[in-house]
This record gives C-alpha cells, structure tokens and sequence, in this order.
C-alpha cells in the first residue's frame, strides 16, 4: 500500500534501530501524548526494538480518557430524556459513568448511535426534526475544527434540534502541566496530527521555556523511530529544539483554514482533565453566539463533581507517574470488556493498549 | 439478576465466551473442549452436529446472501471437525411485510450452495412474527455429518505438538468489510467481495492427501486472533504468529487502515486455519493451493515450546507483541 508500506520497510526500520543503539549515550525517557502513537509504538512493538536505557512513557493524549467522569454523567442523564437521539463516537459509549454507561442505557432501548464524524450527527439531526440530537464532542485541535463545521452548517441552515455537549480540549497547556507536575522526562514526541491542524509552532515554548526536545512525529514505526534518534541526538547535543520529523503532513504554520473556523466557533476556557484537575485555557467553548448549540444551555441537569476513579491510578498514568502494570485493578478487575477507568476503554488508552499488546509480554 | 445483555455478548470475544461457558455450558452440561461441533456416538458410528443462527444485516452483500452464509456455516463447522457434512435443517424467523421475491432468492441460494456442498436440506421450520418484532430475516441452520474415527481429534486439537504448523487458506477480512460496505451508512466503493463459501471440498482434499493433520477452525466471528487465542487456551500452549506471513488483500488493508480495524480480528465466512506436523506443512500447503479456496494459501505461524498459553505475534516491522483474543464488539451482525 503506497504512502503506508514504505514508513514499514523492515530494512529501513533495522536501519534505523541501528542507528538509534549507536547513538545512545546514557538513558533518555521520552513522552508522548497522542494516544494514535500510544497504539502505533504498541501495535507495531517498537518498544521491542528499542535499546533498555530508552524508555518511552505515555501521557495524557487520549481525548477519552482525559474527559471527565462528570461528562459522562451529563450524556447519560440526556440520553435518558425523551425524545433525545444521542450521537457519540464509539470509544465513548463504554466508558463508565458514576452510575451508568451510554452501552447499558442503549441496552435498555436509549436511541443511542454511533457516528463516525460532527457532520453525521448533524444529518442525523436533519434527518429527524422531531428529536433534540446531540452530538458528545471530545478530542482535541484534531477533532474541534470538526465540530466548528458542524455547528457553522447548522447555524446556517437554522437547524434547531442539533446540540453538542462539549468538551473539546487544547493539547498545549496540558503539555504544560505534565512539565510543571516534575515528571522526568527528556523530551516529546509530538503529536503530528494536532500540528497538522494548528501547524508546529504551538509547541515552540517547550524547548524555549523549559530545555525539553520536541519532535513533530507522524504515525508509522519509521515516523516513530526517527523521531527517537531525533530526541536522542538533540539530548546528546543538549540543544533541545523543535524539530517536525512529519514533514508529510506539518508545516509551521498549519491548516490556516481549520484554525479559522475554530476561532470562529470556540473561545479558550478551562478545562477539566482527569488526573490533573482543571488546567486554565485548556479547553473550547462555544462563543456567545452559537451558544444555543451549547447541551448544557439546552438541557437542565445536576452534575457531579468531576472525581477520578476510585481504586484505580488512572491519574497517575495519565500525568505520566506510573505505568498499568502498578495498578492492582488492571487486568484483574479492570479489563476491557469491564473497564473501571477510562484508560481500559479506548484503543488509544494507556491501560487499554497494555492489555492488548504487553499484558504477558 | 437484573444485568442487561449487551451487544459485546455476542462479539466472538471474552464476554461471549463468559456467556457461553457461565450460563449454557453450565445449564446443559456440555463437557469440554468446546469446539465447533458436537461430537455424538450413535452406537453404529460417530457423527459430528452442529448449529448456527445468522443474522446479517443486511440479507444481500457482495459475494452472497443470509442463505449462502447460513448454508457455507454451517457445513464449514462441521467439516473444520472432521466430518463430511450430510444433512442440514433449516429455520426461518421472518418478519410480517418481508418481500416474498427476496426469500425466494434466499432460498433458491440455499438449494444451489447445497448441491455445490454435496449436502441435502431435509427438515427445517418457518414462523412469522409481526412487523417490529425481528429484523427482516433471521435463519437458523442445523447439521449433522458422518466422522471418520482417525479424524476425531480434529476439532479438539489433542495431537498438537510444539513445532506444529500453522496454515491458513487465504487472505483475511474480505467478508466484514463486504458486509460493511454493503450497509447504508457506509458510503466507500471498494470492491471488496465476502469469501463465503463451503470448505469441505478443501478440507476433504487436505484430509485425503495428509494424515498428520492436528487440528483445523473456521476463522468467523473475532477472525484469525481470537481462534489462535482459543487453541492457546485449550492445549496450554504458547503460539507464534508472524504478521508479514499473513495474506490481506490490499483493498482490505486500505480500509483497515483508515476504519481502524485489524484484519487479523475480522470475521471470514470461508477461511480455515489448518495445524499440521511441521514436516508435513509444505505438503498440506502445495494441497490448498492447488484447490480454487486455497490458492493464496501461507504458512503463518507454529505452536512454540512456551508453556504458557500466550499468542505472540512478530509485528511487520520485526517488534513482537502479544495477539490478544477480541475485546468489545468490533462489528455486530457480520453473520
């Protein structure tokens, strides 16, 4: 397959494994926040290939997982209501709530789909005037612009039974805070396809303000593998820099276009991030004038408080303190099939991709 | 009780198997190993016996319809059992308003993948229910073959030995995502064709012409990753599965991509996994090829020495992973 098999050539990924074992002077721990890279280092076992002194750590960058358990609440009290048809993206619908899920509410008959993008939950809104449908946007600059056209198109077109219940989030900040919670880290892999969207150049004030390497990292193992030996050099070197190895896809300035309509839609907010609390102008609301799309102007419900899951340590993973393997529910009552915390649902989730790829490994 | 059944009960996966094993197995008091057919003494003979419900959604995808998969099925677990498949019954739960025209295509599918398998459709049962209460069609196959006693170990897997080969009869996933694309809300147009078909011609011809053959599975619901987890399971043993070795068509692989599914836990409606003594292993593999089901035939893997019951695949890049069994519902109604 062109464009994919040439990023898994197994002579240029020994190459490269190569090259890495003779850089390494020392050790390195290196983090990434896009669950996409969580699963590709997995999936593909580049862990396996890696010398021992490099450790790669994940951190919080899996929009289900950082999305809080009160979130969860609020989509499951809508759902409830009549006449709600409730759109959502897959990994979603199984994560726990503090009493229910969205899976068992569809089980007891909630008109609860499962769509593959904004504008089809926005069909799904044309398609049945008679409904309040209501699409739960999560993810971060990836999936946000996303959703700005969604809510643009209904704006336009005066449909007035399409909501979202928004918790859309900034990457950056949350970056900002592993840094400042001390983690020991020598340097991120940097999510390509944020950068995409918002181009490199947000990630700029982590090598300025606090000496860390940054690589822009598309998703294949030769993307990941060179963007290790770019991390390890710049550690070498000890000239942390930021550096797109996803040139493909990354330019410095972005999708001008995607940004636009971002700004358009959504101003910066705080932002509730399982693990760390609320981390400020970590989030996107809808600005004033789109307002009336906003799930929490349109329904009325009593949420809780966001809390972290008891017994288990997703917070700790997530902050990038602590591996799956230390928590006493994974893999013994926290599977994927029961997930305790929202690191067992998606398959971009720290816990989940250990179960899957490490668990006797 | 008052758990509600979920979608994931009847993924192929984990909670199936919980299922299958905490509410039926115990119930009926159904021995282990559970394997694709009941293996039945009748005193003159054994005979092997099996069922299978289908519900596809929808009834016609490219490649087949609800009736070719309820025919293939069914034949196909009885012969990945090691029995000739001989007769079959046929159920039908079918939705007040439901076009007569399509089930007479159905039905005329049946007769015709039948005679192709060589097996006769002698009772089955017709009941029509009101508009809403199933979805369209449901079909429930049943069948019975005659097992020849050097054969019985087959479906069990009790001559497994480490260095045996594993050997699979061609490319994986054609049948999910045919059936994918063949529903409304799927709007891509890659020419993907199911691979239903009825294995016993195959299954005959590798039985015939080897007789070190240790154990062999139909590749359904949960695909290739779930049925090696299955017999790690059930003989204790470790597996090693090398991903490059494994055939995917390349339309297959695109959509992979981009949906985020892995072929290796797609659901195939005429796939077969084949465990065979490793010197006998480019013996078998030369047999499927050169039958029109095995033509892209490979050898994907061999049970390891390890003793832990643990499938670990060597990634395409040269890493190594463990192959995990299907968690969650990857795709309901695939057949």
């Amino acid at each position: 397959m062109k464009y994919i098999d040439e990023y898994r050539d197994k002579a240029l990924i020994s190459k490269l494994t190569d090259l890495i074992k003779d850089s390494v002077r020392g050790e390195y721990t290196f983090m990434e926040v896009c669950g996409g890279h969580t699963n590709a280092i997995h999936r593909f076992g580049i862990r396996t290939l890696l010398p021992e002194s490099i450790r790669l750590i994940s951190g919080p960058g899996c929009p289900v997982c950082v999305t809080g358990r009160s979130y969860i609440d609020k989509a499951v009290v809508i759902s409830g209501e009549e006449k709600v048809i409730m759109t959502t993206f897959g990994d979603l619908i199984r994560v726990p709530g503090s009493g229910s899920s969205l899976e068992k509410l569809r089980s007891e008959g909630k008109d609860i789909r499962i769509v593959l993008s904004s504008l089809e939950a926005l069909e799904t809104a044309r398609r049945n005037p008679d409904k309040k449908v209501v699409f739960l946007a999560i993810g971060f600059e990836t999936t946000a612009p996303g959703t700005a056209v969604a809510i643009k198109q209904a704006s336009e077109e005066k449909i007035r039974n399409f909501f979202i219940l928004n918790a859309h989030k900034l990457m950056p900040p949350a970056m900002e805070a592993v840094i400042s919670d001390g983690v020991n880290i020598d340097g991120f892999i940097c999510p390509g396809h944020v950068a995409a969207v918002t181009g490199s150049g947000i990630f700029s004030f982590i090598p300025l303000k606090y000496k860390l390497g940054c690589v822009v990292t598309g998703f294949e193992p030769a993307d990941l593998m060179q963007s290790i030996l770019m991390l390890v050099r710049q550690k070498n070197n000890m000239i942390p820099g930021l550096e797109i190895q996803y040139s493909r896809a990354v330019s410095e300035e972005g999708n001008i276009l995607a940004q636009r309509i971002m700004t358009e839609v959504f101003e910066p907010c705080a932002s509730y991030w399982r693990g760390f609390g609320l981390i400020k102008d970590s989030g996107l609301r809808l600005r004033k004038e789109y307002e009336e799309y906003d799930a929490d102007h349109a329904f009325s419900y009593s949420a809780n408080e966001d809390e972290d899951d008891a017994g288990c340590i997703c917070g700790e993973i997530l902050r990038g303190r602590d591996i799956p393997s230390s928590c006493p529910l994974f893999a013994t009552e926290c599977i994927p099939e029961n997930p305790v915390g929202a690191c067992m649902v998606s398959h971009e989730g720290t816990c989940n991709t250990w179960y899957r790829y490490k668990r006797n490994g | 009780m008052d758990e509600l059944i979920t979608l994931n009960q009847g993924s192929g996966g984990l909670l199936t198997h919980q299922l299958i094993r905490e509410l039926f197995q115990k119930n009926f008091g159904i021995p282990d190993p559970l394997t694709d057919s009941a293996i039945c003494d009748s005193g003159g003979g054994t005979i092997a016996f099996t069922t299978d419900s289908y519900v596809v959604d929808p009834l016609f995808f490219p490649g087949g319809n609800i009736g070719k998969l309820a025919v293939c099925g069914t034949v196909n677990d009885l012969a990945v059992s090691g029995a000739s498949p001989k007769w079959l019954s046929a159920s039908f739960i079918i939705e007040e308003g439901f076009p007569l025209k399509d089930l007479s295509v159905i039905v005329e599918t049946m007769a015709e993948e039948a005679g192709k398998a060589g097996v006769k459709i002698v009772t089955g049962d017709t009941k029509v229910v009101e508009k809403g209460k199933c979805d369209k069609l449901f079909i429930t196959t049943s069948g019975t073959g005659i097992l020849d006693p050097l054969r019985m170990h087959t479906g069990s897997g009790t001559n497994i030995i480490p260095g045996d080969s594993l050997i699979i009869n061609g490319p994986l996933g054609n049948h999910s995502l045919a059936v994918l694309g063949a529903r409304n809300q799927m709007s891509f147009s890659a020419s993907i064709v199911s691979d239903c078909a009825s294995l016993n011609g195959l299954t005959e011809s590798i039985f015939s012409g080897c007789s070190h053959v240790h154990f062999m599975r139909d590749l359904t619901r949960g695909g290739l990753a779930s049925v090696l987890n299955e017999l790690a399971w059930m003989t204790g043993m470790g597996i090693t599965a090398d991903e490059s070795s494994v055939p995917v068509d390349e339309p297959v692989r695109g959509l992979c991509e981009m949906l985020g599914f892995d072929p290796l836990y797609l659901a195939n409606e005429g796939k077969v996994l084949v465990v065979v003594k490793k010197e006998y292993a480019q013996q078998v593999l030369e047999i499927m090829r050169s039958h029109p089901l095995g033509a892209n035939a490979a050898i994907i893997g061999e049970i390891s020495d390890y003793s832990r019951p643990v499938v670990t695949l060597k990634t395409t890049i040269g890493g190594k992973r463990i192959l995990d069994m299907l968690s969650g519902s990857q795709l309901p109604r695939i057949c």
